[in-house]
């Protein structure tokens, strides 16, 4: 793609210059577009073809494991949902789940991030403790909180509840869904943290100052100046979180594995399919519904990032 | 103790006392220790024998190797440490470097030379990042089954590629377009090539910026597990199924896997610690910029 551009030009004048650039603009034309067709035609092919296989499987009988052929249902899978007890108990999960870790991992994510933007002696160092977690493998975060925290006999958190006097609690088992949204919002909250560092960062320290000055108190200049300029930040930190956090899969099979009780949509649609349920038609229309709600928070965040690249240009 | 400096220029939300700003910086040591506390009893289990680490916790105890050996040694499942390993490797380095080799030429595009309607094709690639990947998931156990590709490493690299390429373009394109756009117009009117301007103009300021995306790509696929585990659960696959497969039926496995899990962690938490830096820039201004 070396458009040699060998024109020579006048550079003494500037608006010459520009003029210049712009019609060498022109004449490379649609050239420019090209160097983005191979990625786009990529993420074209492997995400959104099977996206509307998926739409085409969901309003099919398809079932894998029998001999029957594949007949047309129209919306008979979907018109099934709201009397699905297993839909309705993983979309609750699902919902519970990702508003409940998006949410954690925000509060907790912005209160590090509050601690962190102060200078004090091994700054960079607890920074660095504090982001480790986002770096560790899912699969490995679940299985550690299960066996070595949760567990009631080799469990850490139990020998501090035994400490007390109080008796051991089986928490995976228990409580599952809370084990989940706890190890979720371990993972999470460093990345919140990172995205609200980089909003209290790029702040305008004059402006800061300048209030400082007039007397504004701490936490007033936190509520009317911090704040607002914080806000697209968390917005971006919950959008980017909720997108991840709907699709959680790694902890909830480390962590409950085949229990009741904290099994998602993503979870259960693989399970019902291609993890041996083989119901291709009934999964997929589940799929569905976990796309159409990841395009309505998907919608609502665009609008938020379009404002942020506005601001931008 | 905390030795508080004096903040330069970014005066801190909370107040300006000393004690308080003391106390501060203790309570933030604890947390970030707290956080940092179930990685360090992995780490410590991992040198435990079993007995140790299936017992009421114990800090204190003789630590060895053994459950290292064991677990890189052992090759009687499906998949063994030093295949799991070399299948990792291999996945991670060909789909990053195939996501950086699709996603730099349109990063580029959209960030240099901006076009009209750039933002719908941004907004094209961050939106491929909100279809969840159960919505295609049955297509494509399907089409890989079709293909003779299902349990092979091929298929793992080309989703792995389409996993990250949306977000490389998007942390890309801010890092080109930090470039100013005077030096590119410069170099273009002294009648400096396409290829040259490219390498010597933009690449020297993008580098860091690329290195950065490059390690977050490397960190997702290595961690990925819900696609490897449902296209490739057996003896081509990766080492967060290789992690899971040390948790066994019977018998005493808990420093086992402890250790397995420290083998499978820290080669990109290391990473990620030496480049942390350049990643939290590149992941906050893919965001923001």
């Amino acid at each position: 793609m070396s458009t040699a551009v060998t024109d020579r030009t006048d550079t003494s004048s500037a608006t010459s210059r520009a003029d210049e650039v712009k019609r060498l603009e022109r004449r490379e034309g649609w050239k420019r577009r090209l160097p983005i067709l191979p990625a786009l035609i990529f993420t074209i092919l492997v995400t959104q073809i099977p996206f509307l296989f998926t739409l085409f499987y969901s309003l099919t009988n398809w079932r894998l494991d029998t001999p029957d052929p594949r007949e047309f249902v129209g919306l008979e899978n979907y018109g099934a949902l709201p009397d699905d007890k297993f839909f309705r108990d993983a979309a609750w999960v699902s919902v519970q789940m990702t508003v409940m870790a998006v949410l954690f991992s925000l509060i907790v994510g912005t209160l590090l991030a509050v601690l962190l933007d102060r200078k004090f002696f091994g700054q960079g160092f607890v920074r660095t403790l504090l982001i480790t977690p986002f770096l560790v493998m899912p699969v490995v975060a679940g299985f550690m909180w299960k066996t070595q925290m949760f567990n009631s006999t080799f469990g850490v958190i139990n020998w501090f509840i035994n400490l007390f006097g109080f008796e051991s609690i089986e928490f995976a088992t228990r409580y599952p869904l809370a084990s989940v949204v706890v190890v979720l919002v371990w993972q999470w909250s460093p990345f919140m943290m990172l995205i609200v560092l980089a909003g209290l960062q790029g702040q305008d320290q004059s402006v800061l100052e300048a209030a400082r000055v007039d007397g504004a108190t701490s936490f007033g200049i936190f509520r009317q100046i911090t704040f607002p300029q914080l806000r697209p930040f968390l917005e971006l930190g919950t959008l980017l979180g909720a997108i991840y956090l709907i699709q959680v899969y790694d902890h909830i099979e480390v962590i409950v594995g085949g229990q009741p009780g904290a099994k998602n949509l993503p979870f259960y649609i693989a399970q019902r399919s291609i993890g041996g349920g083989n119901r291709f038609g009934l999964a997929s229309s589940y799929s569905i519904i976990v796309v159409i709600a990841s395009i309505i928070i998907a919608n609502i965040g665009l609008r938020v990032l379009s404002n942020l690249l506005e601001d931008d240009s | 103790m905390a030795l508080l400096t004096r903040a330069p220029k970014a005066e801190p939300i909370l107040g300006q006392n000393r004690v308080v700003a003391h106390l501060l910086a203790l309570l933030t040591w604890i947390i970030g220790l707290l956080f940092f506390f179930p990685l360090f009893w992995l780490v410590l289990n991992g040198f435990k024998d079993e007995a140790d680490a299936n017992a009421s916790p114990k800090l204190f105890f003789e630590p060895t190797l053994d459950r290292f050996s064991e677990v890189t040694e052992d090759n009687q499942g499906l998949l063994s440490f030093t295949e799991a390993f070399g299948n990792s490797f291999w996945i991670v380095l060909i789909s990053t470097t195939l996501v950086m080799a699709l996603a730099i030429p349109a990063a580029y595009a959209l960030a240099i030379r901006p076009m009209r309607k750039w933002r719908d094709v941004l907004f094209f690639f961050i939106s491929t990042k909100f279809l969840p990947i159960v919505g295609a998931i049955m297509p494509i156990w399907i089409i890989a089954r079709d293909l003779d590709l299902l349990g092979t490493r091929t298929v793992l690299v080309v989703l792995y590629t389409a996993m990250n390429l949306p977000l490389a373009v998007w942390m890309l394109r801010s890092f080109f377009a930090e470039v100013p756009k005077e030096l590119i117009e410069a170099a273009q009117i002294d009648g400096c090539s396409l290829m040259g301007q490219i390498r010597q103009v933009i690449l020297p300021i993008v580098a860091p910026g690329l290195a950065a995306t490059a390690l977050l790509c490397v960190i997702f696929a290595w961690n990925e597990f819900f696609l490897a585990v449902q296209l490739n659960p057996a003896g081509a696959s990766t080492m967060p199924v290789w992690v899971n497969s040390q948790q066994k039926f019977q018998g005493q496995f808990l420093a086992g896997l402890s250790a397995a899990s420290v083998l499978a962690t820290f080669p990109v938490v290391i990473a990620g610690w030496v480049a942390q830096k350049r990643m939290i820039r590149g992941l906050a201004m893919g965001a923001i910029k």
